[in-house]
């Protein structure tokens, strides 16, 4: 082993993640090599003295009780965004008003009727796992294909009645594609395309139906990972075969982004 | 009452179990407050800041508990906290941070065998007994541009390995280990450029 190799490996022979096989010749130039040597000694001893030196912050004693706090506020606006998007449970006051026998039995029914077929979201999020899958298959994934953001957004211009957000993410790990229309929810949308390495990701825009929002949701199909939320009057679906860390990172650049510029 | 009886149903059909899901929320995650308050306030070098992207992070964290399937719950929790603190740090410019996501193609070699071979003969021991002094170590550390640093505090103190850092991190191991050893070699030379300007100034 030279020197060149011997200090490519040597970070990580320092942090015991060599293979036993490099490991085992690293050693054995490092007895041979003084120079080397005295590296891997300098690189373990800044080892020793952060572990041992470098402060470590303790968290303050009131922050788990203040986490604590926030969480049931956090888990009571899920519970509602779910509920709001219930349309059949109708205005909250009419339930106070008219809490009879029948509200229930109707409730109930629903109920029952919400287990036996699949629900409007699953309809809809197998037709976004379809539009997905035909995107990469027929090789099409773009109908303009740019980087640009300001080729990409005015290229909608005429095709659609909105003007969905175009945000060229390559700084935060997702460059922009490219854009195509699509057709979901008997309607035409935007599909923007964003990479993250080689996963392709399609992110569906379109105008919600109401002013509701809508946290964001996650489900799994096919392997496929989806996200789909409505903020600012659009709903947004993302689907795509990316570790779901990733989708969720884009989740929360675009939710971001949605906050800072609205629509 | 029946506003009751919807509010189970939906809880039901999110996977949601009110309480219960919250309880098993904080099982999970309320063991590892101590390393997510660590790791934001290294990357963010501010308390009071590291305390807001904590509680940003653990709502954050809730709300996609349900995509949790029983990983290492600190490794989940840690990515969660790294990702909301760099949403943040993009969102407050101010703090700007120095950051470079393609260092991937930063080649290792030519930052790591030459320079190295010069500086090897800078004495070991005197950098690091300098260095013994806490205030200095941390502030070196705190001058590393973040995405050093986050590998630096995930591995050192935190004694994570280089496949949970990449997972934490989102980026590849062999990028784990290039930025390990570009951190480290920027550390060690700002803290022998500190011990010079000492004995300068002795």
């Amino acid at each position: 082993m030279d020197c060149k190799k011997s200090r490519e490996l040597l970070p990580a022979h320092v942090d015991q993640e060599l293979g036993l096989l490099d490991a085992i010749e690293l050693d054995k130039h490092l007895k041979a090599c003084p120079a080397c040597n005295s590296e891997f000694v300098r690189q373990n001893a800044l080892r020793v003295t952060l572990k041992k030196n470098a402060t470590y912050f303790q968290a303050p004693s009131h922050l788990e009780s203040r986490v604590k706090a926030a969480l049931p506020a956090e888990n009571e606006h899920l519970a509602k965004a779910v509920k709001r998007s219930w349309k059949w449970a109708g205005p909250g006051s009419w339930f106070n008003f008219g809490a009879t026998f029948a509200s229930v039995v109707a409730i109930m029914f629903s109920i029952s009727l919400y287990l036996t077929i699949p629900s409007p979201n699953d309809l809809l999020a197998e037709e976004v796992v379809s539009s997905h899958v035909r995107s990469l298959m027929v090789d099409h994934i773009a109908d303009v294909a740019s980087s640009d953001q300001h080729t990409v957004k005015p290229w909608f211009n005429g095709k659609l009645d909105f003007s969905p957000p175009v945000n060229d993410l390559a700084t935060q790990g997702f460059p922009l594609e490219g854009g195509r229309l699509d057709y979901l929810d008997h309607r035409p949308v935007a599909a923007l395309v964003y990479r993250h390495r080689l996963h392709l990701i399609n992110v569906y825009i379109w105008p919600a139906a109401n002013e509701q929002q809508i946290a964001a949701q996650t489900l799994s199909i096919h392997g496929y990972h989806l996200v789909h939320w409505t903020e600012g009057k659009m709903v947004y679906w993302v689907i795509s075969d990316v570790d779901p860390r990733d989708l969720m990172t884009l989740t929360d650049i675009l939710q971001a982004q949605a906050i800072r510029t609205p629509s | 009452m029946t506003d009751k009886s919807v509010f189970t149903s939906d809880t039901e059909r999110t996977g949601m179990k009110g309480e219960s899901r919250q309880a098993r929320f904080e099982a999970c995650t309320l063991p590892h407050m101590q390393a997510a308050y660590n790791l934001a306030r290294w990357l963010v070098r501010n308390d009071q800041n590291a305390e807001d992207i904590v509680q940003e992070a653990y709502l954050r964290a809730f709300r996609f508990f349900d995509g949790f399937h029983g990983e290492d719950a600190r490794v989940w929790l840690l990515a969660i906290v790294r990702n909301s603190t760099y949403t943040w740090l993009q969102e407050n410019r101010k703090h700007k941070e120095n950051t470079t996501f393609d260092e991937e193609f930063d080649s290792l070699g030519e930052e790591g065998s030459a320079t190295l071979l010069n500086q090897a003969d800078n004495n070991p021991e005197a950098i690091l007994t300098r260095s013994g002094d806490r205030q200095l170590l941390n502030h070196a550390l705190e001058q590393l541009p973040v995405e050093f640093r986050e590998v630096m505090v995930l591995r050192e103190l935190e004694d994570l390995s280089y496949k949970e850092i990449a997972n934490i991190a989102g980026i590849p191991i062999g990028t784990v280990m290039s930025r390990l050893a570009r951190g480290r070699k920027l550390l060690l030379d700002s803290l022998s450029g500190r011990n010079m300007e000492a004995r300068d100034g002795l």
